[in-house]
């Protein structure tokens, strides 16, 4: 049979493009390109291979901007499921990072699940065993009841997928802010780590070999996931639960071990996960990395629903599922492993010489489009406008702001206790962070560490972004987040190597949400350029919004530091009493009304998202060489970086993990609110033993990075003469005490 | 002598355990599939920690029937030695060879993080390098860890000395402000009648290597490689006589 079968005349509805979110002008392309109209199962083809979520309609152009240039880079940025560096020692780390948003908003823990699979699946296709999960998650305020349940629900999600499969979850962020309310982000990353000779592509490699589908049946769950959920602007999300998956973490487990098993034999070709635009998504890009064409046939899928047609078959994002092109003649054996594994294994198609993807359905061609038509959407560059209300916040005459009434003790507590600095103990406590016994520092300092067994080396592993700099300055944002996360593994002693980023933004068809995502990409590049950090994978989640308002801008960056001796790492924690504390990097004590632009503080307090965030790029890698060294050379014995809350935070945070008091005895002058809560970039707070300093002095010198002492530790107080003063045990609970007050946890 | 870690799917300890073993005490050790029912080779045998068959229905309650489990209640009977971690641990409470449960924990959540034990029963082939009333630290993580037995269960544990270790605080103090799940009387592990079998849900294989935050589940691997490589036989007639 052949296109002539009456069915594929069925005319497509309008409902279906819009379901698909297919626009008008895309359908007219459609039709142009392949010559005629395209049946219903063809329109589903398309609307998912150029649905904003697999064709990157609206970033591929911007996407280039990013570096990719690092000779420890083994592939190109988007050539494979995920990106992969050399950390040598034969060895090599794959990460990636990406969102599962639109999913968790409509049902919190299992949207926040699947999202932990699909990554997970995105790192073990390649060969890699994952090593490492962490999260980077935004959420509206939690004295919103809602708010409440997709924070639970989600942390619940993490917790009971990432604990089943058995790979720790070392870190990332939760932070809390109005403008996610009714649009959380839930970003999942994963890092696993390969013997270099054993990488794994996603090709069908040439014509006439097996394509095995491997792992759960395929259900109704998921459908228009890819095209409808994460591609474009919805209304009431309520509406659309059906087209979340429910995750399955044992067979995730279960299918890690034997996909594994099988990239250890030359039984096979080729392996790709299932994600977004299940087997259509999976099929074609395989068969497009290898030049080739596909034939399958969906009546040889394994169902769990019954009746369901070739379009449900093939758009289908029922979870755990992984494809596996095996060598003609080889089919036996790959089944023997997944056999052994109580897993179905069934080959429901070839690849082909013909560069077409033809569907069937029990024999009779259903649908057969080329391949290259698929993976070639229409791209979109668009001219991205400046909103018109940013000039005038931006310029807000912050020195306008007046001293609050309340004492700088008090607002230290109010800080350390609001839920974006108090302790996400409640969190990490609920993710299995230990489980393959590699994790040195565990989740809650600045980055975590794990070691790399059989080696001397470690990595370090932590993500960062700010929305509400980002929402002030895109560029200055995007090249903060990357600082940020860079300074993160850096004060544990690791030297960044890579980046993956998750570029969360609202609707890009809007001039004014583009310009945010323009600058952004801009921004993270520079950065990214000047640290020596490549961005070797990523995704991009748009049309983020809820009620009509778009989220904030928030590119979240994950980053991997490498450490060449494990042994020699930093925490936050001082180590004891009679340490030296000094600040590195941007050490004026002055408070200028400048540094608040877009503090936590400001927000807090004041209520006000103002000012000009500033980044001096060049001091910041000169400092991250400085502060490297200091922990590599032995020197520092806690490094911490000021963020979130300021100088005061900061050392708080040091005092608290260390369970050990401060004396500043530097002079701090100006706004004493700026100069203890101000968001100045480019600082790290170290201590060392006072013998130390002219070693200090001279790494200094020669790294050309500023130093101050600020005091010395001991006792149980944290004191700034004349300005502060509060126990740690005080200091302890507030910040302990912030998140659980928060969820009205007594 | 030789240990064994048994890999039922969805295990996820397993080579945490063999790492220690294999690491650590430079003991031999071998993995054992779940299908397989061979144990003759081994003298220690380990049910880690994990989610066996996703501990779907119940935990532990799938994996019970897997053929390896007939055999390790064999072995129980020769009086080798059997440890069940976390997983493990409910594993053999479902197999009946340690009575009670393991239910939900009482705040309903799962809690990785560093837990304190007094050991309460030197006199075990587990602890025998250890000393009663010694604390140590050994992280748990589980969701389900709140050991629960009827009364007269838990009296003849008591009675019977089979509690090898209690949650407690830094200076041994145990009190409810200690007990990370709800468990009866802050029980963490317990022993089966003859000695030969530990269920616990702290994880020693967690805590053996100084860079990991502690050394002291060391202790344990060691009191059985010691116990089965040295005074087995004897050991085995005092506890069957």
């Amino acid at each position: 049979m052949g296109l002539n079968d009456e069915r594929i005349h069925m005319s497509v509805t309008k409902e279906t493009l819009d379901q698909l979110a297919i626009s008008d002008a895309e359908y007219e392309a459609i039709v142009e390109r392949l010559g005629r109209e395209p049946n219903e199962l063809e329109v589903g083809l398309f609307g998912s291979m150029w649905s904003e979520h697999c064709g990157y309609k609206h970033s591929k152009p911007l996407l280039r901007l990013l570096p990719s240039d690092s000779p420890r880079m083994m592939v190109e940025p988007g050539a494979e499921n995920a990106g992969v560096v050399d950390i040598g020692d034969d060895l090599a780390i794959v990460m990636k990072i990406e969102s599962h948003n639109h999913p968790s908003a409509i049902e919190p823990y299992e949207g926040a699940a699947t999202g932990v699979g699909g990554i997970v699946r995105d790192i073990f296709a390649m060969g890699a065993r994952p090593i490492a999960l962490l999260n980077s998650l935004r959420f509206g305020p939690l004295t919103d009841a809602r708010n409440r349940y997709l924070f639970e629900g989600v942390v619940a999600g993490i917790s009971g997928y990432g604990n089943c499969i058995g790979v720790p979850n070392v870190g990332g962020e939760v932070v809390f802010s109005p403008t996610y309310s009714g649009n959380p982000l839930v970003n999942a990353m994963c890092v696993g780590i390969l013997k270099k000779g054993e990488l794994v592509s996603a090709t069908t490699g040439e014509p006439g070999h097996l394509i095995m589908l491997v792992g759960s049946g395929t259900g109704r769950d998921g459908i228009h996931g890819a095209s409808g959920l994460a591609s474009r602007a919805f209304e009431d999300d309520r509406e659309l639960r059906p087209t979340v998956q429910v995750g399955n973490p044992f067979m995730e487990k279960v299918l890690i071990e034997a996909c594994l098993e099988v990239a250890k034999t030359d039984h096979f070709i080729g392996i790709q996960d299932l994600g977004a635009a299940g087997l259509t998504s999976a099929s074609v890009e395989a068969a497009a990395s290898g030049n080739c064409g596909l034939d399958i046939d969906v009546a040889l899928v394994p169902r769990r629903a019954e009746g369901m047609n070739p379009y449900e078959v093939m758009l289908s994002e029922s979870q755990e599922r992984m494809l596996i092109v095996v060598k003609k003649g080889h089919e036996d054996q790959v089944k023997a492993i997944f056999d052994k594994w109580d897993l179905d294994s069934t080959v429901i198609g070839t690849s082909t010489g013909d560069g077409l993807a033809r569907i069937r359905d029990n024999g009779e061609v259903a649908g057969e489009i080329p391949v290259t038509l698929l993976t070639d959407p229409p791209l979109y560059r668009l001219q991205g406008v400046k909103p018109a209300w940013l000039t005038p916040l931006q310029q807000y005459d912050l020195a306008s702001v007046p001293l609050p009434n309340a004492s700088a003790s008090e607002i230290l507590h109010r800080l350390l206790a609001s839920p974006n600095i108090a302790s996400k103990e409640w969190v990490s406590r609920q993710y299995d962070h230990q489980v393959q016994t590699n994790t040195v520092v565990p989740p809650g300092g600045d980055g975590a560490v794990m070691r790399i067994k059989g080696t001397k080396k470690g990595i370090s592993l932590a993500t960062d972004g700010n929305g509400r700099i980002c929402y002030l300055d895109p560029f200055v944002g995007g090249m903060i987040a990357v600082a940020e996360a860079c300074r993160n593994v850096t004060c544990t002693g690791a030297e960044p190597i890579a980046l993956t980023d998750c570029l969360n933004f609202g609707n890009p068809e809007k001039l004014e949400i583009y310009y945010q995502l323009e600058e952004a990409v801009k921004g993270i590049a520079e950065a990214g350029r000047a640290l020596g950090a490549p961005v070797i994978s990523g995704n991009v989640s748009l049309y983020n919004e809820a009620h009509g308002m778009d989220i904030y801008p928030t590119p979240v960056i994950g980053a991997l530091g490498l450490l060449e001796d494990v042994s020699r790492h930093c925490s936050t924690g001082f180590l004891g009493a009679g340490d030296k504390v000094v600040l590195l990097g941007s050490t004026d004590l002055k408070g200028e009304s400048a540094s608040l632009a877009g503090s936590e503080y400001l927000e807090l307090i004041h209520d006000l998202v103002a000012g000009q965030p500033a980044l001096d790029l060049d001091l910041e890698v000169s400092l991250q060489r400085a502060c490297r060294r200091l922990v590599s050379e032995g020197v520092a014995h806690s490094a911490h970086d000021c963020s979130d809350g300021g100088l005061a935070v900061t050392l708080a945070e040091s005092c608290i993990a260390g369970d050990v008091g401060l004396t500043v005895n530097a002079e701090v002058s100006g706004r004493w609110d700026a100069a203890l809560f101000g968001e100045t970039q480019s600082r790290i707070a170290l201590s060392l033993s006072a013998a130390d300093l002219p070693k200090l002095e001279r790494i200094c010198v020669e790294e050309g990075v500023p130093w101050v002492e600020l005091g010395i530790t001991g006792g149980q107080i944290l004191m700034i003469p004349g300005l502060l003063e509060s126990s740690v045990a005080e200091l302890r609970d507030s910040w302990q005490g912030g998140l659980p007050k928060a969820l009205e946890y007594k | 002598m030789k240990f064994g870690v048994v890999v039922f799917p969805g295990t996820w300890s397993d080579v945490d355990c063999f790492d220690v073993i294999h690491d650590v005490l430079k003991e031999p050790v071998e993995y054992v599939w779940h299908k397989d029912t061979d144990l003759s080779a081994y003298d220690c045998i380990i049910l880690p920690g994990g989610f066996s068959y996703g501990d779907y229905l119940r935990c532990g309650a799938i994996a019970r029937f897997s053929p390896v489990m007939k055999s390790v209640a064999e072995s129980v009977e020769q009086g080798k030695l059997v440890i069940g971690i976390c997983n493990g641990f409910q594993i053999l409470c479902e197999a009946g060879l340690l009575p009670g449960v393991l239910r939900a924990n009482d705040h309903l959540q799962f809690r990785c993080q560093w837990t304190d034990l007094r050991v309460e029963n030197q006199s075990t082939p587990f602890t025998s390098t250890l000393s009663e009333g010694q604390v140590i630290s050994v992280p748990i993580s589980h969701g389900e860890g709140n050991y629960f037995a009827d009364p007269e269960t838990l009296a003849m544990l008591e009675r019977d000395n089979r509690v090898a270790f209690r949650y407690c605080g830094p200076a041994g103090e145990v009190t409810s402000e200690f007990n990370p799940n709800g468990s009866m009387n802050n029980i963490a592990g317990i022993t089966n009648a003859q000695g030969n079998v530990l269920g616990m849900m702290p994880h020693p294989e967690r805590c053996c290597d100084e860079i990991l935050g502690g050394v002291d589940g060391t202790a344990i691997f060691e009191s059985m490689a010691r116990w089965a490589s040295g005074d087995r036989m004897q050991k085995v007639q005092e506890t069957t006589a």
